[in-house]
């Protein structure tokens, strides 16, 4: 075999703490170096062109770049030697920047440590076999998990790209939390008023087909071949006959449903429509409080139906649907206002959270845009918000910002003196975070045209009054403490991962960090990408962000699918587990640990029976490989033996050391 | 009943000033049938004077009372008093570090592994008694009396420290209180400062917020406050003359241990339960409970 090594300086990066010249050297005395040299930027074009040189001037067929991450410019050497002639599989690279030039104090050491990275990889890439990719056609058609407005927004932009869109909602209609809100900021904006419009493009584009009041309930399969199974819950309302003319909900006698739309500020019926402008406009029966279910009789709606709709033995329903590539956009949820004791939070009713107070500003809502008490019905004359109720505290295990609520605080506070002129408006703030386009403005007039007092600091206890309640704070400009006697306060409290998200997510098979947000591949350079292949983010799923973002991102997930589909087949990844079949004893026991249901059991012609690996459902991660007995399910291209020959090089390293 | 048994750690103020709280508590606890051993030869657990000067002095006091009960092999020492509770919390805590645990065994120079547990009275009573098995021993409940249930600052917080209750709003004594026949009232100053150490070298302070305490009490129609800690029952029962002074008010609000009132409704008389030991009078109150237990049974 004969090898080359190209250590890289990256510029001081490496070159500052690591002798690249050194490492060359010392890399041609290793077993099967023919050639080994160092430059400044080996990532950059002449850098690539001298690998590609030595491949052609000194025969090379295996070649060692030792330079940063893997995750960073493997691909980018692969392409290099696969240009000059060599498999793209018969290279290795040596990290000596992430693992050793960033993290060593001791250039001398470092040096060391690096010539014993290459000499590891260089013993490797010998063992190295050519891989060939194979190629597997593409299913055109995308699931949209998540009917908000980044899921809308990434189902349009998919079905205008011609592409088949299966778009499922857990709510009985679209719309998300969106459609709850009364007003967008910085414009003001009716926020239906700007949805509906969406919303309806949305139920009548041909490409795309809606399942709302539905969940997945698993997904199986891989990019380009996924199936996913999804349950319709029953609505015990038959949809194809549903009108809604709404004249069950005027007829229902039990009016005690949870009303999730108008967060619960009241009740409503058992069965329901939630919003005038829900898409679909279907009713739905919440069977916890119908008294047809609760008492066994009732009938009401039954009764009034004019078209017959109502069907009390209807089930769920199990869809199964085959798509290509997946979208998340299944939002966020919101802190349970009880965990914020200090606020007096679910004791107090005069203490709310800011979408309660969005619902009462809505016409449409609760209270028809009046702005009322919950205990009494009164207008409130003074109205305290409380940002970051929940958010930026660590005691809480919530150290991050929640992104939107400074804003919506603003648009908040001038809403309120909109509604009510001669009312006094008090925010707590820890910050004002206003960095999007016309956002710090917005919060400027609410301060300076509007009125608003914002008080810079944290509030410590929340307690009633009389009919009152009392704010006490701290004001950190004047340096004291200060308490103000409102009739209402606002919390903004803490956005959190969607409830479920994390069950949603062991199914989909993507990470989540420590607070339930979906992680994407890269923070900055791969934002709506997962690391599994074919699944991709939109919208606050990822992270607490407002409508623009959350469009934004919905557009960007599309555009990721329609690339992806593009091409009619895909080529897979070689670097899989391989079973020797002559080896494999039939435990099994590979089929129960891999995560990603890859291995199945397969019978040989002799009745035989051995594991076998579905070539494009593995990711190559080597569970198997640990877990089997006789060794005989093996990684290509990270064998048992490749492993060995890299522990024997160190331990080589390390005899002649000692030795002297 | 299991008998249940721990070390017990009282503290230096249920030798003096809290010694109505020494009394109610162990006679209370031997009713409830928790067996309290007394930790033999107990120092000072430091306190707010050894942590406001140096934090391994402070864990070094702490520890040389747990390496004790440690000795004892009785699993978890029981003390009243949450300022000795923290201190020992604390102690455990730096414990869990092996280089400190070295300086502190070096320190006390007694063998401390850390390993012990410990919890105040009213957790023991509130968790392993529980409330149901406490309204069923109630042989007067405490009927027709309004109570305001203050934990103050140390009993649920910080609460990765204190482990019990919720430490913004807790509910144990709220619970306790309703279990013995009492009304309790939403207090929303169960977790405030009364001013705690300041008595000593800022009266003004203890004055200010003991006073809101007891003005919020008084505010929710409360007969009394209730209090699981020396210091709270000193500021708010011992200075309520001085508060008086210093704002200009003539409140008498009687300022009851949880344990006294436990013990009331167990059938103890007053006088077993140190009610005669306050400096503000409770017999307006203990003489309103015994008309309306007298009108209940008739």
């Amino acid at each position: 075999m004969r090898i080359g090594v190209f250590v890289c300086h990256c510029g001081t990066n490496i070159g500052g703490m690591v002798d690249s010249h050194q490492v060359a050297e010392e890399a041609k005395q290793f077993p099967h170096v023919v050639y080994a040299t160092d430059y400044l930027y080996t990532c950059s074009e002449p850098g690539q062109q001298e690998i590609q040189e030595a491949i052609k001037g000194h025969a090379l067929d295996g070649v060692v770049v030792a330079a940063c991450s893997p995750r960073m410019h493997e691909n980018t050497f692969r392409r290099t030697i696969e240009r000059a002639g060599l498999n793209r599989y018969m290279f290795e690279m040596a990290n000596i920047r992430e693992h050793c030039s960033w993290i060593g104090e001791n250039k001398e050491a470092n040096t060391r440590k690096a010539i014993e990275l290459v000499r590891m990889a260089v013993a490797k890439v010998a063992n190295n076999v050519h891989l060939h990719s194979s190629l597997f056609d593409v299913n055109k058609r995308v699931l949209v998990i998540g009917g908000g407005v980044a899921g809308m927004q990434a189902a349009l932009d998919c079905a205008d790209g011609g592409l088949d869109v299966i778009l499922v909602e857990k709510k009985s209609s679209i719309g998300g939390r969106m459609a709850q809100l009364d007003k967008t900021f910085p414009t003001v904006d009716c926020s239906i008023c700007i949805l509906g419009p969406k919303m309806v493009d949305v139920a009548q584009h041909d490409n795309i087909k809606l399942y709302t009041y539905a969940e997945i309930e698993e997904i199986a399969g891989y990019v380009g071949n996924y199936t996913a199974r999804i349950r319709k819950k029953t609505p015990y309302v038959d949809w194809a006959k549903c009108t809604g003319c709404g004249l069950c909900m005027e007829k229902c006698p039990s009016k005690q449903s949870f009303d999730y739309h108008n967060e619960g500020i009241t009740p409503t019926t058992a069965i329901n429509i939630p919003f005038p402008q829900a898409i679909p406009k279907k009713a739905k029966i919440d069977p916890e409080y119908c008294r047809q279910f609760t008492k066994g009789k009732c009938g009401v709606c039954a009764k009034v139906c004019p078209v017959g709709a109502i069907n009390y033995e209807m089930e769920d329903e199990i869809i199964t649907e085959e798509v290509g590539a997946i979208i998340v956009a299944t939002g966020y949820g919101l802190l349970n206002i009880e965990e914020l004791g200090e606020y007096g939070a679910g004791r107090y009713p005069d203490v709310i959270t800011g979408i309660q107070y969005e619902r009462m500003l809505n016409a449409s809502g609760p209270t028809q845009g009046h702005v009322q008490r919950p205990s009494d019905g009164e207008e409130p004359k003074r109205v305290v918000f409380i940002s970051c109720a929940g958010s930026r505290d660590v005691s809480l295990g919530r150290p991050y910002c929640s992104n939107f609520c400074c804003m919506y605080i603003a648009k908040q506070a001038i809403l309120t003196k909109d509604h009510i002129p001669n009312s006094d408006v008090y925010v707590f703030y820890i910050d004002i975070r206003s960095p999007g386009k016309g956002y710090e403005e917005f919060t400027r007039r609410a301060q300076e045209e509007y009125g608003v007092q914002y008080i810079r600091g944290r509030v410590s206890r929340v307690f009633p009054k009389g009919k009152r309640i009392v704010v006490r704070g701290v004001d950190t400009l004047l340096g004291g403490q200060m308490e103000i006697e409102a009739d209402l306060v606002v919390l903004a409290t803490a956005a959190t991962a969607a409830p479920g998200a994390e069950e949603l997510a062991e199914k989909l098979r993507i990470s989540y960090d420590g607070y339930g947000f979906y992680m994407e591949s890269h923070p900055k350079l791969r934002p709506v990408e997962t690391n599994t292949s074919g699944v991709f983010l939109a919208g606050a799923c990822q992270g607490p962000k407002d409508i623009p973002a959350s469009v934004g991102q919905g557009s960007a997930a599309a555009s990721k699918v329609l690339a992806l589909f593009s091409k009619d087949q895909l080529a897979s990844d070689p670097q899989i587990a391989l079973v020797n079949e002559r080896r494999c004893i039939g435990c099994f026991k590979c089929v129960d640990t891999c995560p990603f249901g890859a291995i199945e059991e397969k019978e040989l012609r002799d009745g035989q029976k051995v594991a076998h690996v579905i070539e494009t459902v593995c990711q190559g991660c080597g569970l198997c490989t640990s877990t089997c007995p006789p060794g005989a399910i093996q990684l290509q291209q990270c064998t048992d033996n490749q492993i060995i020959a890299e522990v024997e090089a160190l331990c080589q390293a390390w005899r002649e050391r000692s030795s002297g | 009943m299991k008998a249940r048994r721990y070390a017990y750690y009282p503290g230096c103020s249920q030798k003096g000033t809290a010694v109505e709280y020494e009394m109610s508590a162990r006679a209370v606890a031997k009713e409830l049938g928790i067996q309290l051993v007394d930790v033999e030869d107990w120092s000072c657990c430091g306190s707010t004077p050894a942590h406001t000067v140096d934090h391994l002095l402070y864990g070094a006091l702490a520890a040389r009372n747990l390496a004790i009960a440690e000795r004892m092999k009785l699993g978890t020492v029981v003390t009243p008093c949450p300022s000795c509770l923290i201190a020992f919390k604390s102690a455990l805590a730096m414990a869990q570090n092996a280089e400190t645990l070295e300086e502190l065994n070096e320190l006390i120079n007694l063998p401390f592994k850390g390993t012990i547990t410990a919890k105040s009275l009213l957790q023991v009573i509130f968790e392993e008694i529980g409330v149901d098995v406490l309204a069923e021993k109630v042989e007067k409940p405490l009927t027709g009396l309004k109570f305001a249930p203050y934990y103050g600052c140390i009993l649920t917080r910080p609460p990765g420290l204190a482990q019990f209750d919720d430490a913004e709003n807790p509910v144990s004594m709220d619970k306790i209180l309703a279990a013995l026949g009492a009304e309790v009232p939403d207090f929303p100053f169960k977790t405030e400062c009364c001013g705690a150490a300041f008595g000593l070298s800022r009266r003004d302070i203890v004055q200010t917020l003991s006073a809101k305490v007891l003005e919020m009490a008084e505010a929710i129609e409360a007969d009394a406050l209730v209090v699981a800690c020396p210091l709270c029952h000193q500021n708010l029962d011992l200075r309520q003359d001085q508060i008086n002074s210093y704002r200009g008010s003539r409140r008498e609000m009687p300022i009851f241990y949880i344990t006294q009132l436990i013990g009331l409704a167990l059938g103890f008389s007053p006088k077993d339960m140190g009610m005669d030991k306050h400096a503000v009078s409770s017999e307006d109150v203990l003489k309103k409970w015994e008309a309306n237990l007298k009108e209940r049974t008739e």
